[in-house]
């Protein structure tokens, strides 16, 4: 018998293997070996990948180096997604490991935002933190925490500490016992198939006549395009940490066990492979 | 056949009566997606308000409530029979805790009643006491001669009538029951049995009234003295007004999802078969779609991990540190509590796993020192018994061969349950030891009541190299128990204190274990009561009468039952901060020996054996004062009410008889209630744990321990201390035909039984532990007693015919321990009955089941394929 505490720790472990290349026109003194590394989903790429920086600055001269960045199959990687959503939207038919293209010049500065120091990944970690609690309890309880906690919440993710992590995080998963939920799901829907970043809209974990609602409901209002009609052939793919949760499921439930550490539920939307 | 509608639900019951769940339903999809089966059989169900269900049971017709049916687990989780009728109060019996008599250490000798020098020619012993029944035929260690004494005795035909508790089918059991008769169960073990009708069955027989005969009773297994308080003996108890019920509406009933429901507290006036339905246990999480959500990410982790193990990590491990003020049992003389500083240092291994350091910071001589622990290598943590301190203590292999552990203490509760807490998580984590415990696992309990429970490995029965149990690993489960059993196949039951029986839920944590540490479900909240005795002793003055003024030479006059503590009514606290009183104290006059009219007992000198009236030779007298207190917890336990037990046995599987068809057929499982009465369970599977109803076995009189073996050999001990075997019992006749009564070995009154494969052991109350010879399958009541040792206060033999006791006391390097798991060793088709011991975890420890245990080196089977026991299933 599985536990639902057993999600979460499913969910914080999940790695995706990575193969590093470093991008063909980049200047080298010798060959640049490939690197290879168990990135964890839910972190972010600048946040790891100081060793894949170590590696290819060791064979490249100090005047060619500058901010690093990452592509796969011509897209540029967003550092300021969670690395198991960009894998998700982008990557999850094409065979392990993921191969992602290493750049240091030819910043693509419309495309990605800079990322001079971890403090930037930890802004941008802490504010979706705090706008997920806004949506899920007008800002309550992340107000009511210490700096000292707010901090916990971040090296835990930065250590790759899910104890550290969730001692804190628990306490923004808690509602009133008199709700059946959050006041509403922090969620973002991505698509590849548009030019629009994401889909976010305020959305009710609990309908108006009490009824929970589930993915599907969710998808059906904000999203249509993306749940097959009745009768009609599947042609995407609702994913979440790499799997695809039945349209069923609570997404109470879901905000609770399969957010990432940012609170937000991130849900790809992509093709359903053909083969 | 039926079918019922609610919002975003359909339930259905066909034919078979079977009970369907229509998945998937809502205004999008009215039709819903899929039928699913759920667990129990109705013969009608009913939707209600918020989508909550009732139904008719197919078998004992009561009406049942779905339990845990909210708008994201619409299926709910499982049928809870409906009660009606008062609050029970069921009787507390407790116990006193001072079975920490000091006993010798593990010989050969037979070692004598504890209360006189052991010598052959001691007739003052109370073991010749104890009535008719005890002059059986002392047989000497002769297995030609003892074999004919056994013959002679022959199958015992009185008392042996059995009647299903369930009165609810009359087309089927009612009859039988109806026709069935007792034996009746009279104190007075001389007396001629008499025939009673089947409605006064001896579940709530007649109390014994405080007189001579009690002495022919044996102490029960362990710790508790039972059914020694006179409550709730006059409670009715007839079989045959049980209604069956045929239709149920809930319409009218709004139940808001989650809410606490009190209709399934069994009440004292019930029929038995409403007690005993069969509440299934069913896997909380029955919803698909999170069975769905737990298989994809199991998948996942396999498709993106499995081929890449090798790869680096991305996230350096890195060290967290936990500190605290503790209080620390100093090592050297004189031993006392000092302050000290703890820091709990972390480090991240590349697969998650983690390894965690424990230093504690002390100052001596105003030296600044520090020791350290690695709590891979800790061996169990465990809350240890202190009226005044929250206190644990750690062990490793090392600390337990010397007996003396890092003890620490904590300033309030939640403060030692966070450092337990988060060490034991640590501990486990080290370990990578996480979730549910395996079918296979060992448990134990301490005295404190605490549930420990650890996972074999494979070199723990081993022939050679086999794993020191001192090595072994022990994590606590929440909840809190006298005894615990369990078998192969994941069935666990324990028994409180106050008798409760409880079955194992399947969750994990509890108590003071929460959050990560614990299961989201099937944890309960669970309660004990237990009686706390002191004792007042007065002495004969010849002026005065009986005075409180002693001799200087005497015992404190309000001392514990060995008179060498002092305990008055206002010091003597309850056993833990976690007990807190709820009665006053109280004269109790069930002590074994009788009192007089004011509860007094008398003897010629302190110590002394004891009776309950005054003769010219007595020139003391005591009297024993109890109170009772209360301990309120929570844990993986549900109660099985309502019937209070003293002893359980499961049946010990091994993995071979499981194979196949094995497992369909229903676990037999083998209790004596707290009264005396031998009971055996219908119904018990893996799925249904708690089993449905309780099939009485007649006896002609009270029994206190009950064994059964892998090939459903049943074995019992009487309260006057002899040995029963059941015939004949199987699977297809689980109460079997009748008792052969067993004499007891000479001059001992045996306590308890434990039967592995084809190994029966017992022991008696003086702590001696023997081995049953002879036993072959056409002769399976065996011919002798066989002493294997002494030093043993409890016996659990395995399926592997391993044999683990509690011994009475251990010698370590640095220190005693009272109440240690011992392993015997050599333990081997031709020598079942071992070379030593191996000493584990200890003291304090009271209780342990290695029945689960059937896991082997693979090698090992085949040697013992080759050499079949004596018994063959």
């Amino acid at each position: 018998m599985t536990d639902d505490k057993d999600v979460l720790r499913d969910v914080w472990f999940g790695r995706i293997p990575t193969c590093f290349t470093l991008y063909q026109d980049e200047i080298t003194e010798r060959e640049a070996e490939p690197y290879y590394l168990l990135l964890p989903r839910v972190s972010y790429l600048t946040l790891v990948t100081d060793k894949v920086k170590k590696h290819f600055q060791k064979v490249m001269r100090q005047e060619d180096i500058s901010e690093m960045w990452f592509e796969y199959e011509g897209t540029p990687l967003k550092w300021h997604y969670p690395i198991g959503l960009l894998f998700d939207l982008l990557a999850s038919s094409s065979a392990l490991p993921w191969n992602i293209i290493v750049h240091f010049k030819s910043f693509p500065e419309k495309d990605l935002l800079h990322c001079p120091s971890k403090d930037a990944i930890e802004a941008h970690f802490m504010s979706c933190i705090k706008e997920a609690d806004a949506l899920k309890h007008k800002s309550q309880v992340i107000n009511e925490m210490q700096k000292k906690d707010h901090k916990q919440l971040w090296m835990g993710l930065q250590n790759d500490r899910f104890d550290q992590f969730w001692a804190i995080n628990r306490k923004l998963m808690e509602y009133p016992a008199e709700e059946n939920g959050f006041r509403y799901i922090p969620f973002r829907i991505y698509q590849t198939t548009t030019e629009r970043p994401f889909i976010q809209k305020l959305f009710r974990p609990v309908a108006v006549d009490g009824q929970l609602q589930t993915l599907g409901d969710l998808l059906r209002e904000v999203c249509p395009s993306a749940v097959a009609p009745e009768d009609g052939e599947k042609k995407n793919q609702v994913m979440i940490h790499g799997i695809e949760p039945m349209l069923e499921t609570p997404l109470q439930w879901l905000s609770e066990h399969l957010s990432y550490p940012d609170n937000f539920l991130h849900i790809s939307v992509i093709p359903q492979p053909t083969d | 056949m039926h079918v019922s509608a609610g919002v975003s639900v359909v339930w259905a019951v066909t034919k078979d009566r079977k009970v369907w769940f229509r998945r998937g339903v809502n205004s999008h999809n009215p039709g819903g997606t899929s039928w699913i089966e759920m667990v129990g059989e109705m013969t009608m169900v009913n939707v209600g308000l918020n989508d909550q269900v009732w139904g008719i049971g197919a078998e004992e017709r009561a009406v049942y409530f779905r339990q845990g049916v909210t708008p994201s687990e619409l299926s709910g989780k499982t049928w809870k029979a409906i009660v009606a009728g008062r609050e029970s109060d069921r009787s507390h019996t407790g116990s006193s805790s001072s079975l920490l008599s000091a006993g010798c250490f593990f010989g050969d000798e037979v070692k004598g009643n504890s209360e006189s020098a052991p010598s052959d020619t001691d007739t003052t012993s109370e073991a010749e006491r104890s009535g008719p029944e005890h002059s059986a035929p002392q047989e000497p260690l002769d297995s030609s001669r003892d074999h004919k004494d056994n013959s002679a005795l022959g199958p015992e035909t009185e008392g042996t009538a059995e009647c299903i508790l369930e009165n609810t089918c009359p087309d089927v059991e009612g009859k039988e029951a109806a026709q069935a008769s007792v034996t009746s169960e009279h104190p007075n073990l001389a007396s001629a049995p008499a025939e009673l009708p089947w409605t006064n069955i001896d579940l709530k027989e007649p109390r014994k009234v405080p007189s001579h005969s009690a002495a022919g009773f044996a102490e029960t297994v362990g710790l508790s003295s039972l059914g020694l308080f006179p409550l709730g003996l006059d409670e009715p108890f007839g079989a045959d007004d049980h209604p069956l019920w045929a239709w149920v509406s809930g319409g009218g009933c709004a139940v808001e999802a989650g809410s606490a429901l009190k209709w399934f507290t069994v009440q004292s006036g019930l029929s038995p078969s409403v007690q005993t339905l069969s509440l299934s246990i069913s896997p909380a999480q029955t919803a698909a779609w999170r069975k769905q959500i737990f298989q994809q990410l199991t998948e996942r982790t396999k498709r993106e991990l499995e081929n890449f193990r090798h790869y680096e990590q991305a996230v350096e491990q890195s060290v967290w540190v936990k500190t605290g003020t503790l209080q620390w049992w100093c090592d050297w003389k004189p031993h006392k509590w000092v302050d000290v500083r703890v820091a709990l240092e972390q480090f991240t291994g590349h697969d998650g796993a983690r390894d965690s350091i424990l230093f504690v910071y002390y100052i001596v001589h105003e030296e600044k020192k520090y020791f350290h622990v690695f709590l891979n290598e800790v061996t169990v943590l465990v809350p240890v018994l202190n009226e005044a301190k929250h206190s644990f203590a750690l062990y490793t292999a090392e600390r337990t061969r010397q007996r003396w552990p890092v003890r620490l203490a904590a300033a309030t509760e939640q403060d030692m349950n966070d450092w337990l807490a988060l060490l034991s998580l640590s501990c486990c984590e080290s370990r990578k030891i996480h979730g549910r415990p395996s079918p296979q696992a060992i448990w134990s309990v301490t005295c404190k009541g605490d549930i420990f429970v650890s996972e074999p490995s494979s070199d723990l029965e081993a022939q050679d190299h086999l794993l020191p149990c001192d090595q072994m690993f022990w994590r606590q489960m929440g909840g809190h128990l006298r005894m615990v059993e369990a078998n192969s196949r994941g069935v666990v039951w324990g028994i409180g204190y106050d008798h409760t029986a409880w079955v194992y839920t399947g969750g994990y944590g509890g108590g003071c274990f929460q959050g990560l540490a614990s299961s989201t479900s099937n944890i309960y909240t669970q309660s004990d009561v237990k009686s706390i005795c002191i004792y007042e002793n007065q002495r004969w003055n010849p002026v005065t009468g009986y005075t409180s003024r002693g001799l200087p030479t005497d015992r404190y006059m309000w001392s514990d039952a060995t008179g060498l503590q002092e305990c008055t009514k206002a010091s003597t606290k309850p056993p833990s901060l976690q007990w807190t009183w709820v009665s006053d104290w109280y004269v109790d006059f069930s002590v074994p020996g009788g009192t007089d009219q004011e509860g007094w007992q008398y003897a010629s000198d302190f110590p002394a054996s004891y009776h309950g009236y005054k003769t010219m030779k007595d020139f003391v007298r005591r009297r024993c004062w109890a109170r009772k207190c209360k301990l309120v917890t929570n844990g993986p336990w549900l109660e099985v009410a309502p019937i209070a037990l003293g002893d359980v046995s499961i049946i010990p599987e091994s993995p071979e008889s499981t194979d196949g068809d094995g497992r369909s057929h229903n676990i037999a499982l083998w209790a004596v209630s707290d009264k005396g009465d031998v009971l055996c369970r219908l119904g018990v599977s893996e799925l249904n744990p708690v089993g449905s109803s309780w099939l009485h076995i007649g006896t002609d009189q009270p029994f206190a321990s009950v064994s059964i073996g892998a090939c459903y050999q049943v074995w019992a001990v009487a309260r006057d201390g002899s040995a029963f075997y059941r015939g004949s019992v199987s699977p297809s006749q689980p109460a079997g035909d009748c008792w052969y009564h067993i004499p007891s070995p000479p001059k001992q009154r045996l306590v308890q039984v434990s039967v592995g494969q084809t190994s029966v052991y017992a022991l008696d109350e003086n702590g001696n532990l023997w081995y049953r010879a002879g036993v072959t399958p056409s002769y399976p009541q065996g011919s002798s007693w066989e002493h294997v040792s002494n030093n043993v206060r409890k016996v659990s033999v395995g399926p592997l015919d391993q044999v683990w006791v509690i011994a009475n006391k251990v010698q370590g390097t640095h220190g005693l321990s009272r109440g240690t798991v011992c392993r015997r060793t050599g333990v081997q088709p031709r020598e079942p009955k071992g070379q030593g011991w191996d000493y584990g975890i200890g003291g304090g420890w009271d209780h342990i089941s290695i029945r689960a245990n059937a896991t082997r080196a693979s090698r090992n089977v085949s040697q013992e394929q080759k050499v079949p026991g004596p018994v063959s299933c």
